[in-house]
């Protein structure tokens, strides 16, 4: 059970596929529009419920909860060893 | 009538309260109106823009001689060529991008008329750019975005950005691939009531006059004279075309102005399948060509950003050149900016040789960098992607399936585009369409090409 007043983030579909502009490239015409969003839980729910969140501008969207306590995760990536090698031909042209 | 269209048709009532602006005022005949009057009437003047900045910490950034990248373009330039590279450091604004000046006017103009909010359709800097704007302004701030694919695979670019809107206390709606990111965001103008703060606003560029006036202002004052070349990375043509103006409002009548896009042809914009396959969400020739070509494409009814009125040259530049350049800064300059500011860089490495070396080259920004806007964030992202990393000849490079690094500094080409066919791609929404004398007058200004050649220009697309 999560508890009223986490911080969520929910995803909701905007337009079914069948509903989106006429104007799209084959593979994403079959796609649905998605909107995901964060906000704190109004009720207490479980995940994969329909739930209602309210939002930072205190707006309130429902849509399904997929994520307790959302994060940022990016990163600065793998090592990749291409950036070394440019690195040493930078270093190496200019040295 | 689906949501989808419903939604569309009110697209104007929307526009129009959401910006207070009545563009009808601006109209003159046909496909014509009154741009000098649009970009003058917005309600400031070059000064008060210029005051509004300096309260808000956007502005005044400094212009610095990037005398070891000049000196690695001249090892593979004739002798006496090589012109001297300066670099406008943008990244130093507030939240970290030239989108600062952009913001900071269109959020002020919000501010003023009484709004409560603003709302912007943006992955890019502009996002952070205006979130911080609205957080000095106590103004509620939401942001529209698209970010995710089908597979729910998000671009690390994009995120970062959502982590600075939300930094700055903004409401960050995130999305799939599609055009319907203004659907949404018609949604959210109406059910909010909150300011367009739209980047093809004229708040929105002529926010970004002083960025060309301080160019020409500092250059003078350093130098003597103004610059021969100033190059911008283009993509919506708000850069290009506010700097353009603000040089030209200093009396810097004579630089050449370049547009320069990352190559990404090939690559659909609106296709979930290649959204995660481009290494750069910006100052690419996706928004570069068709923005360029059709400005008035924007989420306004008259854009302000009209590249083609301003534009000597555009010249292209690959990923991988851009990543070469971007590490070259750190190296050699010690600046660690983000990739996709660093466009108009690698085009000024490569048009730096072909010119004499008393000649000064400004690059008229940098963004900032970090975790996901980092350029070892982009390679590694895109090998993760599928896409192949190899050395060679950069202009080789495939988008989407690969990304070629250039063995040497000296393979770092830019590849110019035929002006003349930009402006046919433009004149081809008008096909068999008579023109009025004032809307020549209008296509003169807008091409820059005389009412005779816009004539014979017209007659080849109609015999197509």
């Amino acid at each position: 059970m999560i508890q009223k007043g986490t911080y969520v983030m929910v995803k909701k579909i905007v337009l079914k596929h069948n509903e989106r502009s006429n104007n799209l490239p084959e593979d994403t015409k079959t796609k649905d529009y998605m909107m995901k969003i964060k906000g704190f839980l109004l009720e207490d729910a479980n995940l994969n419920d329909l739930v209602e969140i309210e939002t930072t501008t205190k707006r309130k969207v429902e849509g399904i909860l997929i994520e307790v306590n959302p994060s940022y995760t990016h990163s600065f990536g793998d090592h990749v060893d291409e950036i070394d090698v440019m690195k040493s031909i930078i270093l190496e042209e200019t040295r | 009538m689906t949501d989808y269209e419903m939604m569309m048709s009110k697209r104007q009532a929307i526009m129009k309260s959401s910006l207070q602006l009545d563009y009808e005022q601006f109209e003159l005949e046909g496909i014509a109106f009154d741009y000098e009057k649009m970009m003058n009437d917005a309600g400031y003047t070059f000064e008060e823009v210029q005051k509004i900045q300096i309260e808000n910490h956007v502005g005044q950034t400094p212009l610095v001689e990037l005398k070891n990248i000049t000196e690695y373009a001249r090892k593979f330039a004739k002798k006496g060529f090589g012109a001297r590279i300066f670099l406008k450091d943008e990244a130093l604004n507030l939240s970290g991008s030239f989108k600062a000046r952009r913001a900071a006017i269109s959020v002020y103009h919000a501010k003023k008329l009484g709004y409560k909010g603003v709302v912007a359709a943006t992955s890019g800097n502009y996002g952070a750019a205006v979130a911080a704007m609205a957080a000095r302004l106590k103004l509620k701030c939401i942001i529209v975005q698209e970010v995710f694919d089908s597979n729910e695979k998000n671009q690390p670019e994009i995120v970062e950005k959502a982590r600075a809107c939300e930094a700055y206390g903004a409401e960050v709606i995130q999305l799939s691939v599609g055009p319907e990111l203004f659907y949404e965001f018609l949604l959210i103008l109406e059910e909010t009531g909150y300011f367009n703060a739209s980047l093809y606003s004229p708040y929105g560029v002529k926010g970004i006059e002083t960025l060309g006036y301080e160019i020409a202002e500092e250059m003078l004052r350093k130098e003597g004279k103004y610059p021969e070349v100033v190059i911008a990375t283009n993509a919506g043509g708000g850069n290009l075309t506010g700097t353009a103006r603000g040089l030209k409002y200093h009396g810097a009548n004579h630089t050449r102005i370049v547009g320069a896009s990352v190559d990404l042809t090939g690559l659909h914009m609106a296709s979930d399948h290649d959204f995660n396959l481009k290494s750069f969400t910006t100052g690419h020739t996706g928004f570069g060509i068709p923005f360029a070509t059709y400005p008035d494409r924007s989420d306004v009814p008259r854009s302000a950003a009209r590249p083609l009125r301003y534009m000597d040259e555009y010249v292209l530049v690959n990923q991988g050149a851009v990543f070469f350049m971007t590490e070259a800064l750190s190296l050699l300059e010690g600046m660690e900016r983000g990739p996709a500011g660093n466009t108009s860089l690698a085009a000024a490495f490569s048009m730096a040789q072909e010119l004499p070396e008393d000649f000064i080259i400004v690059v008229q920004e940098s963004e900032y960098t970090g975790a996901g806007k980092h350029f070892n964030s982009q390679i590694a992202f895109a090998k993760s992607q599928g896409i192949t990393l190899t050395f060679g000849h950069p202009l080789d490079e495939k988008p989407g399936k690969n990304l070629v690094f250039p063995t040497s500094g000296s393979l770092i080409k830019h590849k110019s585009l035929d002006m003349n066919q930009l402006k046919m791609s433009y004149l081809k929404r008008y096909k068999n369409h008579e023109f009025s004398m004032t809307e020549l007058k209008y296509l003169e200004d807008e091409l820059r090409v005389n009412q005779q050649t816009i004539i014979e220009m017209v007659g080849k697309i109609n015999e197509s």
